[in-house]
């Protein structure tokens, strides 16, 4: 702080001792009351009776809900460590927090209710009867133009190593910094730096005036700090701080739409086998969304993988598919073990006993089939099939490296094949990109699925980060989707659209030319 | 160009506490009475763990073996090190001592805090001050005060006020997860920390029947009633056991 605002500050609190201000408006004209009612009911489940955030579900939960007790928000338009204002608490409790069990109330609660639950919560801390806090906005800029220029995401990319971003976030912002591990937030939960190639997962949002914010007022109870006293201190300028929000925006692609399907295009040739391949810069991919596994004991609501990039292609004998993920660590890594110990401790699970210990697990991925093609829409269940039905994986390992195959009976049980896809993988700055190939068909027809073209494949993936304590039935998995191996585009699809318009412009002139030659006969006549 | 405004601003603040320091007059309260002793440490004196600073070559060059932990400072003469020891009741109700006008300043330096453990009164400046030139954040973890994280990626200095009392204020850096210190924030200038002898003195009170407490990091609180009468010089011992 300089000195003149120093002397500002000092003013001011002078002035509020001594010169009467507006009466603060009570509390009790918002109605407290009818917000415990919906707090009891919608809120208390997960952030406790008392908002301490410790509802019957915070046990499971990484992170955890909210404390109210503290007055401590991570996202709001204030200084650091400042009370949020109302607008603040209305957006969360409108939008919900993304990336985490906090959803968003505005479809489910009236405008009233959610006016009220926001008065209630605010009485859980003494802070906000405090007439000696002022709950001022920060003012913000506008962003300057430029947005996506290569010059500006240059700048913001400088401060981002001046300012020491990666010491947590990373070289390449995938949460992977040396710091990272360590990290915990003000309750003593371990906390991961945020994976800034997910933007759609950001607590306060994605966009660069949400990350420009945060950068501003930091998330408070949390390892982020404020950035504002270095443009106080001319560290850098308002507008560097901008380049730096909107680089850390250009890292994330836009939020993917989730679709049922993922085309493998059919190449000439053979499939490329490198997940590094340049072949697959030209192919689309695909998000796939993964959530904890929470049905089967030990239930797992932390999962550390929040979801699958897919390629594929196919040369008309093998098929190769390309995963890719963001990981914090290549496991099994020593460096990640107490942090490991620290989740297993924080996520107690459920019932199943005594938590587990942490153990140096790989990183792990499955893809999953069914042993057959199914007529209909009938498949197998999603979570690993059953004793009777079982389903067909392909699994990869990161220690030892290598991909196998199996029939899986349910979570439990596992039977490997002879048969194996070929893997390859790459680790690279928080994230894992594996191409698994096999051929199209082979010769055990009765377990292993035989890929046809032009059929719906179903398909589902699973996902292990060893590092937190990822293992066994502690995962992260997603439902069925499709894979769809497509067939050369016969040329008759490119030739006849061309042909019909031709034949339209031939049938359109000779109508015109007996059009006009009628006219000028009757003209003339 | 900004080292150059972030060194300035520093010596600016230097300065002003200074300035303001060769201001200070002497103890309030004409003199008054001295609470002094020591902390001794008994029992086995617990091995702290190194820091590994691997990832800062800058601040590992500044020691010659490996830093260790500074949660238990036991001193060479068998005493303990950065026990706050303050006046926590006592006072008369009508005691009012505005704050010093100069900063308490927290060093950021080899990767550690120096001082460890320190005190400021309600509304003194903290100056924090980076003498590493690489990132820290800090972190100050209050409870009764509102908190704040701030980040300091130079040479540069911050400061921050503390409006109520609060005994003890965490303060951390995330960046390094071994850089801890502790505040002590008191409505007066009646607190002193032990020293590299174990001892400790809190100077300037009035006549009064005072409580003394005695606050370690680890170890917990002891407190001590002490009458002091006049300019007489009280003497409050404190003993911590190895847990």
């Amino acid at each position: 702080m300089t000195e003149r605002a120093l002397l500002l500050r000092v003013t001011l609190v002078v002035a509020a001792g001594t010169v009467p201000l507006p009466a603060p408006r009570s509390l009790a004209a918002q109605d407290t009351t009818a917000g415990k009612r919906v707090y009891v009911k919608w809120c208390a489940g997960c952030h406790g009776d008392a908002g301490a955030g410790d509802g019957a579900a915070a046990a499971s939960m990484l992170p955890r809900p909210r404390n109210f007790t503290s007055g401590l928000y991570k996202i709001r338009t204030t200084a650091s460590g400042q009370l949020p204002t109302d607008a603040d608490l209305e957006r969360a409790i409108d939008e919900g927090l993304p990336g985490s069990a906090m959803p968003g109330w505005k479809g489910r609660l009236s405008q009233a209710e959610r006016r009220d639950v926001r008065a209630y919560i605010k009485t859980f801390s003494s802070f906000f009867a405090d007439t000696g806090q002022h709950v001022v906005p920060l003012k913000f800029s506008s962003p300057p133009g430029g947005r996506t220029s290569v010059a500006a995401l240059k700048v913001g990319r400088q401060f981002y190593d001046s300012i020491g971003c990666r010491k947590c976030h990373g070289d390449q912002g995938r949460g992977d910094g040396p710091s990272a591990p360590t990290l915990k937030d003000d309750a003593d939960f371990p906390i991961f730096a945020a994976d800034l190639h997910q933007s759609w997962r950001f607590r306060g949002g994605g966009s660069v005036e949400d990350i420009y914010r945060r950068l501003r007022t930091g998330l408070d109870g949390t390892p982020m700090p404020s950035f504002a006293d270095l443009i106080d201190q001319k560290f850098l300028t308002d507008e560097e701080l901008w380049r730096l929000a909107q680089y850390v925006r250009s890292l994330s692609p836009a939020p993917p739409e989730v679709r049922d399907v993922v085309h493998a295009p059919q190449v000439p040739g053979t499939v490329p086998v490198s997940p590094d391949d340049s072949a697959w810069t030209r192919v689309a991919r695909s998000w796939f969304p993964l959530e904890g596994q929470v049905i089967h004991k030990s239930r797992w609501f932390a999962p550390a993988v929040a979801g699958v990039w897919v390629q594929a292609l196919h040369d008309g004998k093998t098929l190769a598919l390309r995963v890719s993920w963001d990981d914090r660590t290549e496991s099994p890594d020593t460096a990640w073990l107490k942090f490991e110990q620290r989740i297993l401790e924080t996520v107690a699970g459920d019932d199943s006993g005594p938590g587990p210990k942490a153990e140096p697990w790989p990183d792990q991925l499955a893809v999953q089939f069914p042993r057959h093609l199914p007529q209909g829409m009938e498949r197998p269940y999603f979570l690993m099939g059953a004793t009777t039905d079982p389903v067909y994986q392909w699994r990869w390992t990161s220690r030892p490296r290598r991909a196998f195959a199996g029939l899986a009976r349910g979570i439990e049980r596992f039977d490997t094949l002879p048969g194996a896809p070929a893997g390859e993988a790459t680790y690279e700055h928080g994230e894992w990109r594996l191409v698994l190939t096999r051929a199209l068909a082979t010769p055990d027809t009765a377990n292993e699925v035989q890929l046809e073209a032009g059929r719906a494949i179903p398909m589902a993936f699973f996902a292990w980060d060893g590092s937190s304590g990822e293992h066994g039935s502690r995962m992260a998995v997603s439902t069925w989707y499709f894979l769809a191996l497509d067939r050369p585009t016969p040329p008759g699809v490119f030739i006849s659209p061309v042909l019909a318009m031709l034949v339209t412009l031939g049938l359109g002139l000779v109508v015109v030319r007996r059009a006009q030659r009628r006219g000028a006969t009757r003209s003339g006549g | 160009m900004r080292k150059l405004g972030a060194v300035a601003a520093t010596g600016m603040v230097l300065a002003l506490g200074l300035a303001a320091w060769t201001r200070q007059p002497a103890p309030p309260a004409q003199g008054g009475g001295t609470i002094s002793g020591k902390v001794k440490f008994t029992g086995a004196k617990p091995a702290m763990p190194k820091i590994d600073m691997t990832e800062e070559p800058k601040c590992k060059a500044k020691y010659q073996g490996v830093p260790t932990d500074e949660t238990v400072v036991v001193n060479a003469n068998g005493t303990l090190a950065n026990v706050f020891v303050y006046v926590k009741s006592g006072l008369p109700a009508s005691y009012t001592a505005p704050a010093p006008a100069g900063p308490v300043t927290l060093d950021q330096d080899g990767c550690r805090y120096h001082p460890h453990v320190l005190g400021i009164q309600v509304g003194q400046t903290l100056a924090i001050k980076n003498s590493d030139g690489i990132l820290h954040n800090i972190k100050a973890k209050a409870k009764a005060n509102r908190p704040f994280n701030i980040s300091q990626p130079a040479v540069m200095t911050s400061t921050k006020t503390f409006d109520k009392p609060e005994v003890m204020v965490a303060l951390e850096c995330n960046v390094h997860g071994w850089m801890h210190a502790w505040l002590g924030v008191l409505p007066h200038p009646f607190f002193g920390v032990s020293g590299g002898d174990g001892s400790f003195a809190i100077k300037g009170l009035p006549p009064g029947t005072y409580t003394i407490e005695a606050w370690h990091e680890k170890y917990g609180t002891q407190t001590a009633s002490v009458t002091v009468a006049g300019s007489e010089t009280k003497t409050a011992d404190f003993s911590f056991a190895a847990k």
